[in-house]
């Protein structure tokens, strides 16, 4: 019987020659990941289990990004937790303010998460790194505790769903309302302890940080994992700049799934989630007259180049609606310079925008854009439950950056297609 | 394992942000943390909990981030367990790893309202509603999760058994 890509990664990293859906298995990590919320008390759990060092220090990441720049004292303390853990240890992949980026981009970027590879992380969205073909799953800061000890980590095998995205993506729909489209037409827990295959003739001709972009959102339906087989597309990306040589699975023709849905996306529209669900997703231009106060332009989903390229795209020569506030935030301090040696920071900023340092900020209601009782933001983040983004009594909306770009110009949620 | 207590009623898809906001994540303090648990589902949860009492909920619970602080910040609050419909990965994970009891059954939530005093016998197998005198079942706990708490969590689990 044939094996999902999924199943021959877990295989691999546990040492056997195959492996089925619901097995408990023993499995090595290549890298394992923690951030300024959940490291602190994975480090405080190494500490008490009397462990010395880690397993070893080229695979553990740190990355303060969530609550850095430090936004307040209690914050300055747990990243503090993280530096002074580094220095002791040595962690090679310790990123300061002034290079850290938010995590799930900075990874990638720097090559030190690779195709094939089994990596678990202390943050959700850990699961981003599976479009590169790796497993990839988010695990709470115990199990990092543990991996950093032993350098394994537990799994119950997941069952596969196969998503095939057929047909051609219209204008101005892209990875992000594939993978909004999918959550909604499956829910929140549709594809729960399971595995996501994104495949089909979609998917091949999709780029990288799209890839991203639609694994990064697979634990917003549930998933253990998000995954998309390596191909020319994917090469291109790691070549020259993986830091361990990549090795590339895909799934045997005679793969079990426990589920195979096939999206047409020849007439999708952009997508929107509304309140207070991912789930909750509906066509743009159904979204109805929704005035907005804050748009956001960034977070691990979408603070891509690419992203930041789509955004321009559509404020180049416009400004912001007045009372509106539009942050922009590119993911990596490369992704920033990168933004401003291509123009786009003199777009952004002649639109009236506000550029921030790299950070996850605003996304889980952190800091750099709060907001206030009845406010709405649209944001290109991935999460919209009560209170995510600041006071349990305001709103957020889900979408891509093109539609982000239009919504800042026009004040109300509202299609590119309108303001391009 | 035996638990009884008053039952709280969560719905379906009760997120972690909702058990403990990102507001409070700058500390990983457990007395910090229950002071807000749930604070963006019941803002007048911690008020109302008493020790001992137990968490009802629909399919899902857990879902969204990967925060430890979620069940840290349950169990901070005295909360002797938590029963649901479904739960979400990585809370389901959480909760064995760092000692929340955590059981499924699809029957309790439909059949208890909230006030009712239950009994969890996980020994058993078993979820007695003492208010209304009717009885489910609860979903086995899986033979590794079991050798989990057996150990007293994660941690304790690598340090007796090694790798």
């Amino acid at each position: 019987m044939g094996m999902t890509i999924s199943e021959k990664i877990l295989a691999k990293h546990a040492g056997v020659k195959s492996v089925e859906p619901g097995e408990i298995i023993s499995v090595k990590v290549d890298i394992a990941l923690g951030n300024d919320i959940t490291a602190p008390i994975a480090i405080k759990e190494f500490k008490r289990a009397g462990a010395q060092k880690v397993f070893d220090k080229g695979r553990v990441a740190l990355v303060p990004d969530h609550f850095a720049p430090n936004k307040d004292i209690a914050s300055a303390e747990q990243c503090k937790i993280l530096r002074d853990f580094a220095k002791e240890q040595d962690i090679e992949n310790y990123f300061e303010t002034g290079e850290m980026g938010v995590e799930h981009a900075l990874l990638p970027e720097q090559g030190i998460v690779t195709p094939g590879d089994v990596i678990i992380g202390a943050d959700s969205h850990t699961c981003t790194y599976g479009a590169l073909g790796a497993f990839s799953t988010g695990v709470g800061s115990t199990d990092l505790a543990a991996a950093m000890v032993t350098g394994e980590t537990w799994f119950k095998v997941p069952e596969s769903m196969k998503f095939v995205y057929t047909g051609t993506l219209p204008k101005w729909v892209d990875g992000k309302d594939l993978i909004l489209y999918t959550i909604g037409k499956i829910g929140v827990d549709g594809a729960l302890y399971r595995s996501m295959e994104f495949t089909g003739p979609v998917i091949d001709s999709l780029p990288m940080d799209d890839r991203f972009t639609m694994a990064n959102m697979a634990i917003e339906a549930g998933g253990k994992n998000g995954i998309i087989a390596p191909d020319a597309i994917t090469k291109t990306y790691v070549e020259g700049r993986m830091k361990r040589p990549p090795v590339y699975y895909s799934s045997d023709a005679d793969a079990v799934y426990s589920e195979v849905i096939e999206i047409d996306c020849s007439s999708l529209s952009p997508q929107v989630a509304f309140p207070h669900l991912p789930s909750n997703t509906r066509a743009v231009e159904e979204a109805g007259n929704v005035a907005i106060d804050q748009v956001v332009i960034g977070s691990c989903t979408n603070g891509r180049i690419s992203d930041l390229r789509k955004a321009a795209a559509v404020l180049k020569g416009k400004k912001v609606a007045k009372y509106l506030r539009l942050i922009v935030i590119p993911a990596t301090q490369q992704i920033y310079r990168q933004a401003m040696e291509e123009g786009l920071f003199e777009i952004f900023l002649d639109a009236g925008a506000a550029i921030s340092t790299p950070t996850c900020g605003p996304c889980l209601g952190g800091h750099t854009g709060i907001l206030a009782a009845g406010e709405r933001s649209l944001a290109t983040t991935n999460r919209n439950f009560v209170g995510r983004m600041g006071s349990p009594d305001s709103e957020v909306y889900l979408a891509s950056p093109a539609v982000a770009a239009a919504t800042a110009v026009k004040g109300v949620i509202a299609s590119p297609e309108e303001v391009a | 394992m035996k638990f009884t207590g008053k039952v709280w009623k969560f719905g379906a898809d009760i997120d972690t942000d909702a058990i403990i906001p990102a507001r409070y994540l700058n500390t990983s303090d457990p007395e910090e943390l229950a002071k807000h648990c749930m604070e963006d589902a019941d803002p007048e949860f911690v008020n109302k909990v008493s020790p001992g009492d137990i968490i009802l909920a629909d399919k899902n619970f857990g879902c969204g981030s990967s925060r430890e602080h979620a069940p840290i910040s349950i169990k901070g609050a005295k909360v002797s367990c938590v029963v649901a419909k479904s739960f979400a990965r990585i809370f389901y994970r959480n909760s064995f790893n760092m000692g929340l009891p955590i059981f499924e059954s699809e029957e309790a939530y439909d059949k208890c309202d909230e006030g009712d005093v239950i009994e969890v016998d996980a020994d058993n197998g078993v979820i007695r509603n003492i208010t209304k005198g009717i009885e489910f079942n609860v979903a086995p706990i899986p033979p590794f999760m079991q050798q989990l708490i057996e150990d007293g969590g994660l941690m304790a689990h690598i340090e007796k058994r090694g790798k």
